[in-house]
């Protein structure tokens, strides 16, 4: 009992003050967007060296695994081709919807952005989110390498998602297959409007919901490209997120619901190429 | 001080590895939660104060690099780690299955409050699904990693015991002696 003699702040008090201070982050974080800078900033330089280091054991081992397979040969093969096939992918997207843009709006044509006008940075993801709830990770560029809040992500063709957090050696990016995203879109073929939303439900099972999708003629049908809206002010436009897997009347019978599948693997996502134009130029 | 170092080096490697390593673990994209294992068990064997300091710092990377809402798994954590703290006084080291149910009760309590604050307050109301998919798949996966952690973790309990500087006594008279103390505490 001796070591208990100098004077102790009873525990219940730290914590009582703890949970108040949680608390007041949580209302500042949700009312100001404050999300904690100076602590991610902190963070960031203890923690991203070793992740880095860590995620790179995991793609040697990866490698070691891949090779023990005997498949290098017909992996690198299959590389090759499957860079093609994004690279006409993007190729093919980008030309049916120039096409339709110079039916439609020729006079605006020049503003149009296609994907390689865009300046990107290639990332790769050292960690991901520790829970089974959500679908966020955490790239190794940040605010040094010109990523900031706001900024889309790709990888291979499609569309990967958004950048939520950033600071100066890392970002946090939220997944469009995740149960909070939702994304402002429109079918590559008759630029009808739509909302793409993530799902933990459908998530396991690979898709994405499609909601509030205006199709009186019936005119979308299964594998018709989903690619992102000229409306949204956060994500730039035409850029692939899917194709759609399945669509239902609503009850209302004005609009259409259903299924995507994603462009993009992301179970097994490794690298990623963030667009580091923002869609709004801040003070806009 | 030392006791302090060794803690906060547990915590960072506890992430990391959480966050990396053991999303290749998982099976059926359900990984197990390691930083909850060591918040409880903590608590369960040091006491409420460092359970929910532990908690509350656990809760605070998981905020910082994957929450969208700073503070929410801190206070999480905390609380976890606050309420197996506060049955320290029943622990026996020896024991496995209390901690192990107490594990268990812990993670149903972490799913809870997810799906009830960041699922039904967004009008999921699928409750069916989420508990067999999710909340339950990784309550038993939690708690097998922890029948493989348990003792790692109450030989990292004796050298934080060993570090807190008390003369080298047995382990478990230590232990005996710091929960009857704690329990004369709580009693005044």
């Amino acid at each position: 009992m001796k070591k208990r003699n100098h004077f102790m702040i009873p525990t219940k008090y730290i914590f009582a003050v703890l949970a108040a201070l949680c608390i007041v982050m949580m209302f500042l974080s949700y009312s100001t967007g404050l999300g904690g800078q100076t602590l991610g900033r902190m963070a960031g330089y203890i923690f991203v060296p070793f992740e880095q280091g860590l995620s790179s054991i995991g793609g040697w081992v990866r490698e070691k695994q891949e090779s023990l397979e005997d498949l290098t040969a017909v992996q690198a093969h299959n590389e090759q081709l499957q860079a093609q096939v994004d690279e006409l992918t993007i190729e093919n997207s980008q030309l049916i919807q120039n096409q339709y843009r110079l039916e439609q709006l020729e006079e605006l044509y020049e503003l149009d952005q296609a994907y390689g006008d865009f300046n990107k940075v290639a990332a790769n993801i050292i960690a991901t989110d520790g829970g089974n709830w959500f679908n966020t990770f955490v790239i190794d560029k940040g605010k040094n390498d010109g990523i900031d809040e706001g900024m889309n992500v790709l990888a291979g063709s499609g569309l990967v998602g958004i950048i939520t957090k950033a600071g100066d050696n890392w970002a946090q990016v939220r997944s469009i297959i995740d149960d909070l995203s939702h994304v402002s879109a429109k079918t590559l073929s008759t630029s009808d409007l739509c909302f793409v939303n993530g799902d933990l439900q459908l998530m396991n099972e690979g898709f994405i919901h499609i909601e509030q999708l205006k199709d009186p003629d019936d005119q979308i049908t299964i594998g018709e490209k989903i690619v992102t809206s000229h409306v949204s002010d956060r994500y730039h436009e035409g850029i692939l997120i899917g194709y759609v897997n399945e669509l239902t009347p609503d009850s209302n019978n004005l609009t259409k619901s259903g299924t995507l599948t994603p462009a993009v693997d992301f179970e097994h996502l490794h690298t990623v190429l963030v667009i580091t134009d923002l869609k709004q130029q801040p003070g806009q | 001080m030392k006791q302090k170092l060794v803690t906060a080096l547990v915590i960072i490697v506890c992430f990391i590895f959480q966050c990396t390593i053991f999303k290749g673990l998982a099976l059926a994209s359900i990984s197990p939660n390691l930083l909850l294992i060591f918040t409880t068990s903590m608590g369960f064997m040091r006491g409420e104060r460092e359970g929910l300091v532990i908690g509350f710092f656990c809760g605070l990377l998981m905020d910082i690099f994957f929450g969208s809402l700073l503070g929410f798994y801190a206070l999480l954590y905390m609380f976890l780690g606050y309420g197996s703290g506060l049955f320290h006084m029943i622990f026996y080291d020896e024991d496995i299955k209390l901690p192990m149910i107490w594990i268990a009760l812990s993670e149903l309590v972490y799913g809870l409050s997810i799906y009830f604050f960041l699922f039904l307050m967004r009008s999921r109301f699928e409750f069916g699904y989420y508990f067999i998919h999710i909340i339950l798949p990784e309550l038993i996966y939690t708690v097998a990693l922890t029948i493989v952690l348990y003792r790692p973790i109450q030989k990292l309990n004796s050298l934080l015991e060993y570090l807190k500087g008390d003369t080298i006594r047995d382990y478990h008279t230590t232990s005996a002696m710091v929960g009857q103390a704690e329990n004369q505490t709580e009693e005044l």
